[in-house]
C-alpha cells in the first residue's frame, strides 16, 4: 500500500509537469493550429539558461527563474515570428517538419554551448524529505506541485478575465470572426508560442531541480503527445487532467510491470495507451470533434 | 541536330501514360543506368560505401513516399519498420537458415505486415492524429527490438552472415555494390509503375480529397492499408538489405532519428514524387559526409570541431530542412525539372 501511495505521489508530481508542458502544447494548437514538435527542446533551453543563471552568475534561484521566464516569452515569441508565420497555409507535413527541423537545431545548439553531461542545480530545497501519514515527500515535489497549480491557476484567470486572454480564445474559436473583430490575430499567434515557451521552460526549470538537467530531457516533447491524445489536442482543461493521468498511469506502469518484463514500461505504456485512446475516443476526453464538411 | 523537341505532344493514351516520356529520356536513362553498371570498376572503398547505403535510403525513402507523399498520410514510424525488416531477415537467417533471396522478400512481407497492423488506426484517425498513432508504432516497435531479446538479441544485437549468392558472399563493398543497385533499379521501377497504376491513383484521390474519393467507390480504408502495406515492404526490404550490408543488428539504427531522416528526405527531395526520394536520399546521406569533410580541414586551426562534430551534423540536418521547407517547399524535383526546362527552351527564356 505504502509502494502504492509512493508511486501516487510520484506520478502525481511527473503528472503536474507533463501537465504544464502539454498546455504550452495545447496552447499553440489551439490557437494556430500548429503541432510543436519543438516543444521538449523549449523546456530544455528554459532549464539550461537558469541553470546557467543560478551556477555561473551565481544569482539567486528567483532571479534567475524570473529572468529565464522574460527570456523564454521573448524566445518564443521570435520562433513565431521568424519561422512559423511564413508557414501559414502550408500542408500539416511541412509544419511538423519544420518544428522538427527547429528541435533538432536547439538541441544541438544546446549540446554545444553545455556539452551533454547530466547537470544538476544547487541544492535550493532541504535534502530529508517531509514524512505524511508513512509516504516520504521530498520539499522538491511539494514545490513542483505548488508552483503548478499557481500557473495554472493564473492562465484560468487570464483566459477568462483579461483582454488578451479572451483575445486567445476567439482566435481559437474562429479566426476570421476575430479578425473581423478587431483582433490582431497574427500578434495573438506570437503571443501563443511565447507563452508556451515560457511554460515549457517552468516545465523544464521543475524537473531540472528534481532529476538533473541532459539533453535526453527534450523527451519530455515526445510523452506530451499521450497526454494531449488523451485530453484533448484543443483542450486546456484536458493537457491538466491528462498530464495527471499519464503521471500517475506511468508510475504505477513503472513499479508494478518493470519487474516483470526488466524495466522500460515507463516509456512504452503512454504510447500503448494513446494508441487505444486513438482507437475508442480519438478527440480525447475534452477535445472538440471535428466535422467533415465537403 | 534536334535531340529533343521541345514539349511533348502525345497523340495516345497509352503514350501520355509511358515512363519515357520519349526516345532522348530512354537513352539518358539506359546509359546512365549503364555507367552506374560500370562505375564501380573505377571508385575505391569509401565511394562504393556512399553508393551502398544512398541504395538502401533510396528504397526506405521510396517507400515512405508512397504513404506520405503519395497518399497523404504522415509517418513518423519509418525506422522502426525498417527495424522490423532488418530483424525479420536476421531471424530467418539465423532461424531457418533461408538464403537471403528469400528472406529478403519474407522480411519485406513480414514488416508489410506489422506496418498494417499499425495502420489499423487509419481506419478512424487522419492527418496530424494518424501521424501522432504512427509515432506510437515507433516508441512500441522501438521497445520490442530492446525487449524481446530471444528474437532480436536486446540491446547487444543480433548478427548474420553475409548474403551468399551461388558461391558468392557478398562480403565486400564492391560485391554489395552490384546486389544494391539492382535491388534499388527493381524496386524505384516497381514503386513507378503501383503510381500509374489504378492502385496509384486511387491513392493519390485518397490524398487529395477522400470524401470525393469515397463518393466515387473507392474504398478508403483499404487503401489506406495497402498504402501501409506497400511502404513498409519497401521499409522492410530496405531493412533486410541494411541487414545483409553491416551483418551486425543493433536497436539504435532504427530510433526516432531515422524516421525523420526519412521524412526529411522525401521532403528535401520532393513529396510524391519517386524521382525525389532519389534526390533527397543522395543529398541527405552525403550531407554528413560534406560536413565530416569541411570540419576535417579545419579541425587543425579549431580542435574543438572533432568533439563537436555530432552537435554539428544534427543542426546542419535541422537547418537544412527549415531552408528547403521556407525557400524550396516542392524539393530538389522542382530545381531539377526548372533545369530541364531551361535546356528544352535554350535559347528562349520561357
Amino acid at each position: 500500500m505504502e509502494f502504492f501511495l509512493q508511486l501516487i505521489v510520484a506520478g502525481i508530481v511527473m503528472g503536474s509537469i507533463y501537465a504544464i508542458v502539454a498546455l504550452g502544447f495545447t496552447l499553440i494548437y489551439k490557437s494556430t493550429g500548429v503541432v510543436n514538435f519543438a516543444q521538449g527542446e523549449l523546456l530544455l533551453v528554459g532549464a539550461y539558461i537558469c541553470l546557467h543563471l543560478t551556477v555561473e552568475y551565481r544569482l539567486n534561484f528567483v532571479a534567475s527563474f524570473i529572468i529565464t521566464i522574460l527570456f523564454m516569452f521573448f524566445f518564443g515569441f521570435f520562433i513565431e515570428k521568424i519561422f512559423l508565420r511564413k508557414m501559414i497555409g502550408e500542408p500539416i507535413i511541412s509544419i511538423i517538419m519544420l518544428t522538427i527541423g527547429l528541435s533538432s537545431v536547439f538541441k544541438s545548439v544546446v549540446q554545444l554551448i553545455w556539452g551533454t553531461n547530466t547537470k544538476t542545480f544547487p541544492q535550493i530545497f532541504p535534502e530529508e524529505p517531509l514524512i505524511v501519514g508513512g509516504i516520504s515527500v521530498s520539499y522538491v515535489y511539494i514545490f513542483s506541485i505548488i508552483s503548478v497549480s499557481i500557473f495554472l491557476a493564473l492562465f484560468t484567470v487570464f483566459f477568462k478575465k483579461s483582454k488578451v486572454g479572451i483575445a486567445m480564445r476567439a482566435v481559437a474559436s474562429d479566426q476570421q470572426a476575430a479578425l473581423s473583430m478587431g483582433i490582431d490575430v497574427k500578434r495573438i499567434f506570437a503571443l501563443s508560442w511565447a507563452i508556451a515557451a515560457v511554460v515549457s521552460s517552468v516545465g523544464g526549470i521543475l524537473i531540472g531541480n528534481i532529476n538533473g538537467i541532459n539533453t535526453s530531457l527534450s523527451q519530455f516533447g515526445l510523452k506530451v503527445f499521450p497526454v494531449v491524445i488523451l485530453g484533448g489536442l484543443d483542450s486546456i482543461l484536458g493537457a491538466i487532467v491528462g498530464g495527471l493521468i499519464i503521471g500517475i498511469l506511468e508510475n504505477l506502469a513503472g513499479g508494478y510491470i518493470d519487474p516483470l518484463i526488466g524495466g522500460g514500461a515507463k516509456e512504452v505504456f503512454p504510447f500503448i495507451f494513446m494508441i487505444i485512446i486513438l482507437m475508442i475516443k480519438p478527440y480525447g476526453l475534452f477535445g472538440t470533434v471535428e466535422v467533415e464538411k465537403v | 541536330m534536334n535531340y529533343t523537341n521541345c514539349g511533348e505532344f502525345q497523340t495516345s493514351y497509352e503514350k501520355d501514360a509511358a515512363i519515357f516520356k520519349s526516345l532522348f529520356s530512354k537513352i539518358c536513362i539506359y546509359g546512365f543506368l549503364i555507367s552506374l553498371f560500370v562505375i564501380p570498376f573505377f571508385i575505391d572503398d569509401y565511394f562504393l560505401y556512399l553508393f551502398n547505403i544512398i541504395f538502401i535510403a533510396v528504397i526506405g525513402a521510396v517507400g515512405l513516399n508512397i504513404l506520405t507523399g503519395i497518399t497523404g498520410l504522415i509517418s513518423l514510424g519509418q525506422g522502426a519498420f525498417i527495424g522490423v525488416g532488418a530483424y525479420a531477415a536476421g531471424y530467418l537467417a539465423n532461424q531457418y537458415g533461408l538464403n537471403f533471396i528469400i528472406a529478403i522478400p519474407f522480411a519485406g512481407l513480414i514488416t508489410a505486415i506489422v506496418g498494417m497492423i499499425f495502420g489499423i488506426p487509419s481506419l478512424r484517425l487522419k492527418g496530424l492524429y494518424l501521424s501522432i498513432a504512427t509515432l506510437a508504432a515507433q516508441f512500441i516497435l522501438e521497445f520490442i527490438f530492446i525487449r524481446a531479446e530471444s528474437i532480436t538479441g536486446g540491446v547487444t544485437g543480433l548478427s548474420l552472415d553475409y548474403a551468399k549468392f551461388f558461391n558468392i558472399s557478398l562480403d565486400n563493398d564492391f560485391k554489395f555494390y552490384f546486389f544494391g543497385l539492382s535491388m534499388t533499379i527493381l524496386m524505384v521501377t516497381a514503386a513507378k509503375n503501383i503510381v500509374r497504376t489504378k492502385i496509384g491513383r486511387a491513392f493519390l484521390s485518397v490524398r487529395d480529397n477522400y470524401i470525393a474519393a469515397e463518393a466515387m467507390g473507392i474504398n478508403i480504408f483499404k487503401y489506406k492499408i495497402l498504402s501501409f502495406g506497400i511502404s513498409s515492404f519497401y521499409a522492410g526490404v530496405a531493412g533486410a538489405m541494411w541487414a545483409y550490408y553491416v551483418t551486425i543488428i543493433t536497436p539504435e539504427h532504427f530510433t526516432i532519428g531515422v524516421s525523420i531522416q526519412y521524412l526529411s528526405i522525401i521532403i528535401i527531395g520532393g513529396l510524391g514524387k519517386i524521382l525525389g526520394s532519389i534526390f533527397g536520399a543522395i543529398f541527405i546521406t552525403l550531407l554528413p559526409e560534406v560536413l565530416r569533410f569541411i570540419t576535417d580541414y579545419f579541425t587543425s586551426s579549431y580542435p574543438f570541431l572533432t568533439q563537436a562534430f555530432a552537435s554539428i551534423r544534427e543542426a546542419a540536418f535541422g537547418i537544412v530542412i527549415i531552408i528547403f521547407l521556407l525557400f524550396e517547399p516542392e524539393g530538389l524535383v522542382r530545381r531539377w525539372n526548372l533545369i530541364k526546362a531551361y535546356f528544352k527552351l535554350w535559347p528562349f527564356s520561357y
